[in-house]
């Protein structure tokens, strides 16, 4: 469906995207998630043929899409996007969803019939006399989904599509993706910087990390295999420490931890300054005795601070160095956790992920707050 | 001071008993200036869409000079079109200097640039968004555009109405190209001009609430305009 290579955009002088290769196959629904400013809003508009790219190939449906107006003019008349604010027509909502289909020229019946299936498939049944501008911020999103799926794109570009949202009409609008891709075989594309959402929807994720593409993968390769260091800090490891590898043996890497040794499993042979990284679920929190049937990376430290986030606490362990443990609220009330509790902590080695730290990259990450 | 009052009571017999030179200047000077706030609306639509939608050089110079336009002296606009109209002026063939006809085309020349640089005014309010939809949506240029023109329209026609009042409103343009003729060219302004220079206070108080009128029609319509599309 969409074969984009080398990608590249530069606007008033900087950057937007920087060689972006990008592979999507028909009734794929791809989440393209990334930090404010990655490029995603761009990446997108070039990809529904609104801007063009500075340099690079772009085939969309068969089609040399960097070529001349008309065939790009043909091609974008078979997709359609969503923006991040969507702009509503000041007309009626029936004429608002109908635009896409008067610019065919299809007849005033399929219209009808058309527009009032698109309103009843986002949740807007018999609104259709309703003036547009009186709907509430929701609503409008889901009218203006309904308008660019109404012309039933081959694909359907969606621009965080529920940032401004209610969880109720994200979710309403969530389920109209996953429908489409399944119904209708059309294939989707959505920016997003909630990697959980995207996990939720999307059969494979891109991270966009200054203009080009860290990781591509299935949602649980990047949540527990991040590529790289940002894409690690990005998906939200809140583990990420300065080590030193004293060793490395058949995809075990024997980190020096300030003065504590631990284990690591490094798909790549490490040396030196490296960081490891993990998430502040796969750290087993104990009291009392060392345990003994536990993995080989223990650490006794006191409890410095203790934050809620809805039904899990995230406590932090002073051990010489500050790890961040994720446990449920009646785990922590079960193990009586307070400040100052003394506790072991507890990771095993396959939960650690090792990335070369060196030059700047160590400057960057300092220590990670939570 | 008795003058002023008799001038009164006199203008408003004028207008409750529809005296018919009145009817007549009123209806004429409605008309001229109609025509020409709808000829300049069929100019200044398509030229400010163009300007709106072409990258240029000079862009932005043109509508500094369209922008400066819009307080064109009115006698200066007459003028222009005398020196076009006349005998000697390459247009004098037509014959029409001294007819509605010429100064119709008087007016238009003078509302143009504020009915032009408003409506590439309006279509900027619309935002650059709104035109990305439209070719999301598969619109052709020229749906957008006509789209765009949709989602402008109160702009625009507060444009329109403003050219509207500027026009039923000058007098220089209409007195130098129409020659204020009694029965053919001689219009609210013109005829309130001459009447107060041969002391004929009734009939220009007369003309000049009716002028009043028509400028507070313009202005209810601009309210009214503003209220509908909030």
């Amino acid at each position: 469906m969409i074969r984009a290579s080398c990608i590249s955009k530069t606007y008033r002088g900087r950057t937007v995207l920087d060689g972006v290769d990008l592979s999507i196959e028909r009734g794929e629904i791809f989440c393209i998630v990334g930090p404010n400013g990655a490029g995603k809003t761009t990446l997108l508009r070039i990809l529904d043929l609104l801007d063009r790219p500075s340099y690079g190939l772009l085939q969309i449906l068969g089609e040399d899409a960097t070529g001349s107006e008309s065939v790009r003019f043909r091609i974008r008349r078979r997709m359609s996007m969503l923006f991040q604010r969507p702009v509503i027509f000041d007309t009626s909502v029936f004429d608002n969803v109908a635009c896409g289909l008067k610019f065919r020229k299809m007849g005033e019946d399929e219209v009808r019939g058309r527009v009032k299936s698109a309103l009843r498939e986002v949740g807007l049944p018999g609104l259709e006399r309703r003036r547009a501008k009186e709907l509430s911020g929701g609503e409008m999103q889901r009218l203006a989904l309904a308008r660019a799926l109404v012309i039933e794109p081959e694909i359907l570009f969606l621009d965080e599509p529920t940032t401004f949202l209610d969880p109720e009409s994200a979710n309403i609008v969530n389920d109209t993706m996953v429908r489409l891709s399944r119904d209708r075989g059309t294939t989707i594309l959505f920016t997003t910087h909630d990697l959980y959402e995207g996990e939720r929807i999307a059969d494979r994720i891109g991270v966009l990390m200054d203009g080009r593409f860290s990781q591509i993968s299935e949602a649980l390769e990047i949540l527990h295999h991040p590529a790289d260091l940002r894409v690690a800090k990005f998906v939200g490891f809140e583990n990420i420490l300065r080590a030193r590898c004293l060793s490395w043996e058949a995809g075990e890497a024997l980190l020096d931890l300030e003065g504590q040794k631990i284990y690591a499993i490094s798909g790549g042979r490490c040396d030196g300054d490296v960081f490891v990284c993990f998430r502040a679920e796969s750290v087993s929190v104990g009291v009392g005795e060392e345990p003994i049937a536990s993995p080989r990376n223990k650490f006794r430290g006191t409890v410095t601070r203790i934050s809620a986030f809805g039904p899990f606490v995230y406590i932090t362990i002073h051990c010489g160095f500050d790890i961040v443990a994720m446990l449920t609220r009646r785990a922590m009330d079960e193990l009586m956790l307070d400040l100052g509790s003394e506790v072991w902590a507890s990771v095993k080695a396959t939960s650690m992920r090792v990335f070369a730290g060196a030059g700047d990259a160590a400057k960057k990450t300092g220590t990670e707050k939570h | 001071m008795n003058e002023i009052v008799e001038g009164f009571i006199e203008a408003i017999r004028l207008i409750v008993t529809l005296d018919p030179e009145v009817l007549e200047i009123t209806v004429r000077s409605l008309v001229i200036s109609l025509i020409a706030t709808v000829l300049s609306a069929a100019v200044s639509i398509p030229l400010g869409s163009l300007l709106y939608l072409r990258e240029f050089p000079g862009k932005g110079a043109v509508i500094g000079v369209i922008q400066t336009l819009y307080s064109l002296p009115t006698v200066i606009a007459g003028l222009f079109i005398f020196l076009l109209l006349s005998n000697a002026g390459p247009f004098g063939f037509l014959r029409l200097l001294f007819t509605p006809a010429g100064m119709v085309i008087a007016q238009t020349v003078l509302i143009l640039p504020i009915t032009t640089g408003l409506t590439i005014a309006a279509l900027s309010g619309i935002g650059r968004e709104v035109r990305d939809t439209l070719l999301s949506l598969g619109a052709t240029e020229y749906q957008s555009i006509l789209a765009i023109l949709g989602e402008a329209r109160f702009a625009i026609c507060s444009a329109l109405l403003l050219g509207f009042g500027r026009a039923i409103s000058e007098v220089g343009a209409a007195m130098i190209v129409g020659g204020n003729i009694r029965g053919q060219t001689r219009i609210l302004t013109t005829a309130i001009s001459l009447e107060t220079s041969i002391g004929n206070f009734s009939l220009s108080i007369a003309l000049g609430i009716i002028l009043l009128l028509l400028a507070l029609g313009v202005n209810l319509s601009l309210a009214l305009l503003g209220r509908w599309h909030h």
